[in-house]
């Protein structure tokens, strides 16, 4: 009789996995009819290792049969600007999905990545970072959404050479990208029910830059009195990181400190391998790895076929919902997290040894 | 006999006895040289140094450093002024000092965020062209920390670049706020770099840059930074982009050695090894030029805690306890360095007397009470 309850009883002890239940949507989403026509999304595999991870997206969304269609266009780090048709496309179907672009160091092209950005104007870049159930990791309660302008700052790429060996760069703040950064990160607190909102500066030191970003954002935080409004100065907020990230929930930055506070918290929370984000506009949205987008990997991880395409499923899953499949983006979700969680399928920057296309494999096993 | 024995069996820890030197000489620049080394003066003169006490909890660490100093009978004496962050510049008599003396102690000063005053800390460092800003990250014995094997020496452009405070509003709603880079400066430090990884035995020399976004200005501290490692062959030298670099710290910061990068880059990643080697409270440091040189908590030095605890008397003295030790060693007294170092060591391995950022409940005073008497 034991050896018959004992496979019982692990099925029903299994059965339990708190953290991953299906059934956590109850009120069910109500589609307007037509609403499940086939959607059309750009998609930009990139360089390195975006072939590799578009694909595994590609594969997924086939398999979960997601009303998504896909227009592929070849663009490449190296060409001088973003092909006309692709913009094109991207205008038209409002929503794009893409791998890095390699950028050459050094003089030359610019960064067709932020070139992106700006033709579209994409001023708010996120990046979800949290602790994946199942993932060990050095930080425990880390579920912080950095919110970064996408446009302005630092990365204006104004420079010139004043004299030979004197170059100068410009950082332009502006009233108005400040504002509007600020008030997405406020909404998107808001409808997202996250408590606090705090702000990353150096305005001790650039009174006049970050401190026209601090005003913006303590006018818009006057807007919203059941959200808490906070202040960190970024090198203090660096620290802050990496002994307590708990203390962070919503954070909203200029442009460099976005990039250097998201890739610190996308390591924290498991590696930028891991963590979904994406850019977003007031017309259209591109959405890529979270941090470290522009990070086409290593040639070995190429030619290995080991990169981690969960990052871009979680993006894509992102997609879904912005693009209103809620029950699609949930199911996709869940597998992925499912998969994390087994710990089987992992590849080689959460420790594993597994490939792309095993992790992929185990994705769509997980589907339900 | 039990007592002989237990004598026997406890012996210090190798890294607590006095004769293991932690990597903190912070030379002069250009003193890779073939200048010889005289002393200052002669032996038994006391040397005099500035001490700038500051603000918030400046005070209070400073005045741990001082109580050290006279237990050890260290030939040192002070020369105080008080400096705070909200006078419009340094007085002159604390600039002569300072030219005076070549050496200067300090606590941070506190700079108003906003329009108004320019930060003090900085001012100071300009005025004196203290080009070089060292941190040293490492894991402390005894100090349980999520990350091991931290032992990264930040050194940082404390000049130019993004801390140059030229701003403007162009039009009302636009600011301009301008990052100037210099083969001048970019060369200096780097070669300050290398030669600090050659004086200390160091393997590696990586330099932080975002050059992809920022073509000429970083491009431009590269090319410096590759010309000068030529010129040190047995040095490794390699180049990440600063992302990425926040990322490796938090997850493999092994990997990293002598890291050289501009004034912004270098403030935020000195901040971030600091956090994962112990705190900002634990981690040395200081500023140097080719003339004058101060010592000064490692990172986020214009950091001047909350008044509570000031009120409380809690702020962590370790930091200032330990850049003090490198400014012995600065001043040629490597013994009485040693011997500081080890007391601090002594007193973080034991773990009895930590102040709350590092877990405990101490007063600074507690913690320095057990510092003297841990020296020998």
């Amino acid at each position: 009789m034991a050896k018959r309850t004992l496979p019982i009883l692990k099925q029903l002890l299994h059965r339990r996995s708190p953290l991953i239940s299906t059934s956590t949507r109850s009120v069910t989403y109500m589609p307007r009819p037509g609403d499940g026509a086939p959607r059309t999304v750009t998609l930009i595999p990139g360089d390195g290792i975006g072939p590799l991870v578009t694909g595994a997206v590609e594969q997924v969304m086939d398999a979960m049969h997601a009303p998504i269609y896909f227009e592929k266009f070849d663009v490449h780090g190296d060409m001088k600007t973003i092909p006309t048709q692709v913009l094109e496309s991207i205008k038209k179907n409002k929503v794009c999905l893409k791998g890095g672009l390699n950028t050459p160091m050094g003089g030359g092209v610019s960064s067709l990545n932020v070139q992106l950005r700006k033709e579209l104007d994409l001023y708010a870049s996120l990046v979800n970072c949290f602790n994946v159930p199942g993932l060990p990791t050095r930080h425990e309660n880390v579920d912080i959404v950095v919110i970064r302008e996408n446009t302005e700052g630092e990365y204006a790429g104004l420079e010139h050479e004043v004299v030979p060996g004197v170059v100068e760069s410009l950082k332009v703040i502006t009233k108005f990208c400040s504002e509007r950064i600020a008030k997405y990160a406020f909404e998107y607190a808001y409808l997202n029910n996250r408590k606090t909102v705090t702000a990353v500066h150096k305005a001790n030191i650039m009174k006049l830059a970050d401190g026209l970003f601090l005003e913006s954002c303590r006018e818009i935080a006057s807007r919203y009195p059941s959200i808490k409004y906070n202040e960190i100065i970024v090198d203090n907020c660096c620290m802050q990181l990496v002994s307590k990230p708990e203390q962070f929930d919503v954070m909203v930055t200029p442009n460099l400190y976005g990039n250097l506070v998201a890739n610190t918290a996308a390591g924290i929370a498991g590696g930028t391998g891991v963590m979904p984000g994406g850019n977003v506009g007031a017309d259209h949205a591109v959405f890529e790895q979270g941090a470290s987008a522009g990070n086409v990997g290593k040639q070995k991880i190429v030619d290995r076929k080991t990169a981690n395409p969960v990052a871009l499923l979680l993006s894509s899953a992102m997609m879904l919902r912005h693009l209103q499949f809620p029950s699609f983006a949930d199911r996709l979700e869940n597998s992925v997290k499912r998969v994390i969680m087994e710990g089987i399928y992992r590849t080689k920057d959460l420790g594993g040894t597994s490939t792309t296309q095993q992790v992929v494999d185990a994705v769509i096993a997980k589907l339900e | 006999m039990a007592p002989i024995i237990k004598k026997l069996i406890s012996v210090t820890p190798s890294h607590l006895r006095s004769c293991i030197r932690s990597v903190t000489y912070m030379p002069r620049p250009g003193s890779h040289g073939t200048k010889s080394v005289t002393p200052i003066t002669q032996p038994g003169t006391p040397l005099p140094v500035t001490l700038i006490p500051g603000d918030g909890i400046g005070p209070l660490v400073t005045g741990a450093v001082e109580q050290v100093i006279s237990a050890m009978q260290a030939p040192v004496t002070f020369e105080k002024f008080e400096v705070h962050g909200n006078m419009n510049k340094i007085p002159d008599d604390v600039m002569d000092s300072i030219r005076r003396n070549k050496v200067c102690l300090k606590g941070g000063l506190i700079t108003p965020i906003g329009g108004g005053v320019n930060s003090l800390n900085i001012a100071l460092r300009k005025e004196l062209d203290l080009f070089v800003s060292l941190v040293n990250c490492f894991n402390l014995p005894g100090l349980p920390t999520r990350h091991d094997k931290v032992d990264i020496v930040v050194i940082r452009e404390n000049t130019e670049g993004e801390y140059s405070g030229l701003e403007h509003e162009v039009v009302p709603g636009v600011i301009e706020s301008l990052k100037v880079i210099t083969k001048f400066c970019s060369e200096r430090i780097a070669k300050y770099a290398f030669e600090y990884a050659h004086l200390n035995d160091r393997k590696t020399v990586t330099a932080v840059h975002k050059a992809n976004i920022m073509k000429l200005a970083d491009g431009l501290f590269l090319e410096s930074c590759r010309e000068i490692a030529k010129k040190y062959p047995d040095i490794n030298y390699n180049e990440i982009i600063v992302d990425n670099c926040c990322m490796q710290l938090v997850s493999k910061p092994e990997q990293f050695d002598v890291m050289v990068t501009p004034n912004l880059y270098g403030n935020l990643v000195a901040n971030t090894a600091a956090g994962i080697a112990g705190g900002t409270g634990v981690m040395p440091g200081g500023n140097v030029g080719t003339e004058f040189a101060i010592f000064e908590q490692g990172a986020s030095a214009g950091n001047v805690g909350k008044p509570k605890m000031v009120e409380k008397k809690r702020a962590n003295p370790i930091a200032l306890l330990l850049s003090s030790a490198m400014m012995l060693r600065h001043l040629q007294l490597p013994d009485f360095a040693d011997r500081l170092e080890t007391a601090v060591k002594r007193v973080i391995y034991e773990g009895k007397y930590r102040t709350k950022d590092l877990g405990g409940s101490s007063t600074t005073q507690e913690v320095t009470d057990a510092v003297i008497s841990a020296l020998q």
